[in-house]
């Protein structure tokens, strides 16, 4: 099989889709030539589509400026524009839930990070019995999601007597967010030549101290990447929080910001001031490891 | 000694990743199973074994045949449209146009956000007397006036499953987009400039080279998403909750209806999910020949 992402031999240079490996294949920028009109015609299009993406998550923005009054009004842009969702959903127990959530992504995050990276530099630079099994493993799992075993976990948790705990949902996230880890960690620890952690060594340095200063500075833009998505991933998360968690003080914000879904009514004010808030930071992250994104969901199965 | 502490050699490495694993992914597997047999009342408690009697409750829903045939078109279809999107889209963002990087970060905001939060904007947008999508419809002149039968999209079992399949082919297009663009990159340009030489047209050298080199990323990216499709629950969940009835549910989506009063039906529900998910897997596994590429 070819090689799609080119991430899994050498991500450090082919990172994804960013285009650096068109501009280094590229001889010196060429004097700048009128658009032709195919070009002009992508373009267009181009725009235009993503418009598309953007405009829902603008309607967001916008109907979280939207003053109660106004909901009901056929107009796509409100007449007054106002701040006040966002200043009263505070009152509503949405602190604690922010609070919650940001637990939650931290602590599966730093668990996946203080779990992946040695078992990724092991296997990218050992050949051992068992090698093959446990990347299957990992591979396997990063197919398994939580709503197909959902009662599975449930139980389980309800039999350590975990539920309503800010500590299950950070195993939980940690356990599902290991595989992108593993992967892209991998990937980039088997781009760093061994042999820079050697000449450390032969200069007295331990393999500890050779990994920790050589190699881990080096592969530093895999550990980002490993770090952001499984941060926006547990973020995210919402059907295990959904299930395991049923106290308001222990809800990460995807599950508070149902609470505004009432039986008659939806709050959309409020709920749309608490997306906005919990959406915008997790859009900014996650364009910075855009392009790296691609080669972590699919190492290990295309090489 | 010497080989027993190279055999041991990777324990201390590889030890958390596997009990981590084995403690979040495999063992509620192993829980699944056992709730599917047992007897167990709503609010949890277990009363002994049940056999098959999950099973055969599960068997006797004279919702399940019709929610089995939803999530087979649910994942057909999303996925399809999906992937032919995702070639054009893909293709067309190749193109080297000013402002190309901005285009695609535009891209990646409903893969970033939370599913969940993408399903409300749409839930919001298609509500029946001042949604954006029904005030847009109404000056188009496609639908007459506002809060009526005719607006209320997410009322009507059929149209409501049409715009979640609309949704789940947006969240979805991101990634797919992005792993074709990937695969996209690794083809030489200097075989189009062959293929030029020999007179193909574009059309022909779509067909003939880009194609063919592209289906590695395309299988991948098509395997994912199915994956991802059949185990979305937001979606539905936010916009429906799979009602009326069950008349918009998945599979997915109607085990978590179920685990609110028959905990052990929706236990055998999720068994049949799970045995659907390692079918997946295993096909992905062999199409992609992982092991040639681990060793």
């Amino acid at each position: 099989m070819t090689d799609i992402t080119a991430g899994t031999s050498e991500p450090v240079l082919a990172t994804g889709t960013s285009g650096r490996a068109q501009k280094r294949a590229r001889p010196p920028r060429k004097p700048r030539r009128p658009l032709r009109p195919r070009t002009l015609f992508a373009a267009v299009a181009a725009y235009l589509v993503a418009i598309i993406f953007i405009v829902p998550y603008l309607d967001m923005f916008v109907t979280a400026m939207r003053p109660i009054n106004e909901l009901q009004q056929p107009n796509i842009l409100p007449h007054h524009w106002t701040w006040s969702n966002f200043s009263t959903i505070w009152s509503t127990g949405f602190g604690a839930s922010f609070r919650v959530s940001l637990e939650v992504a931290a602590g599966s995050t730093v668990l996946v990070l203080l779990v992946a990276l040695p078992a990724a530099y092991y296997t990218a630079r050992k050949q051992f019995r068992g090698r093959s099994v446990f990347l299957l493993l990992v591979l396997v799992t990063q197919m398994f999601q939580p709503p197909a075993m959902l009662v599975g976990i449930y139980k389980e948790f309800l039999s350590f007597n975990l539920l309503n705990t800010v500590f299950s949902l950070i195993l939980v996230n940690a356990g599902f967010n290991l595989a992108f880890a593993v992967w892209i960690l991998n990937a980039y620890f088997s781009s760093i030549p061994v042999e820079l952690e050697d000449a450390a060594m032969v200069d007295g340095t331990s393999r500890l101290g050779a990994l920790v200063r050589i190699t881990l500075p080096l592969a530093l833009p895999g550990v980002v990447t490993a770090l952001i998505f499984s941060f926006i991933a547990a973020w995210n998360e919402f059907i295990v929080a959904l299930t395991l968690n049923t106290t308001p003080n222990t809800q990460p914000l995807t599950v508070n910001i149902n609470g505004y879904i009432g039986q008659y009514q939806i709050d959309w004010g409020h709920l749309f001031a608490g997306s906005v808030i919990a959406t915008v930071p997790v859009i900014i992250l996650f364009a910075i490891i855009e392009g790296k994104v691609v080669s972590g969901l699919t190492a290990g199965s295309v090489k | 000694m010497t080989r027993l502490a190279r055999a041991l050699g990777p324990v201390p490495w590889l030890l958390p990743a596997v009990a981590l694993i084995g403690l979040v992914v495999l063992w509620p597997v192993v829980v699944l199973f056992k709730t599917s047999f047992q007897n167990i009342s709503p609010d949890g408690f277990v009363n002994g074994w049940a056999g098959l009697g999950n099973f055969r409750a599960l068997f006797a829903e004279p919702a399940l045949l019709s929610v089995v045939l939803r999530t087979v078109v649910w994942v057909v279809v999303v996925v399809a449209i999906t992937m032919v999107l995702g070639l054009m889209l893909a293709q067309l963002f190749n193109v080297e146009f000013p402002g190309r990087k901005a285009a695609r970060w535009a891209l990646i905001a409903p893969w970033a956000a939370s599913v969940m939060m993408t399903s409300l904007i749409f839930r919001w947008a298609l509500d029946y007397t001042s949604g954006p999508i029904n005030i847009l419809l109404k000056d188009l002149g496609i639908v007459h006036s506002l809060g009526t039968n005719q607006t209320d999209w997410l009322g009507r079992p059929v149209a409501a499953f049409i715009w979640m399949m609309g949704v789940a082919v947006l969240v979805s297009l991101p990634f797919t987009i992005y792993a074709l663009l990937a695969g996209l990159q690794t083809i030489p340009a200097d075989l189009y400039e062959a293929a030029r030489v020999d007179g193909a047209d574009s059309w022909r050298m779509y067909r003939s080279i880009t194609l063919p080199l592209l289906r590695p990323a395309f299988t991948v990216a098509l395997l994912i998403n199915v994956i991802n499709i059949f185990n979305s629950f937001p979606i539905i969940w936010e916009m429906t909750r799979g009602q009326p009835g069950s008349s918009t549910s998945t599979t997915t989506t109607f085990m978590f209806q179920l685990k609110q009063a028959f905990i052990g039906e929706s236990a055998s529900m999720s068994v049949l999910n799970f045995a659907m998910v390692i079918v997946i897997v295993l096909v992905f596994l062999k199409v992609t020949r992982w092991k040639e590429q681990v060793n």
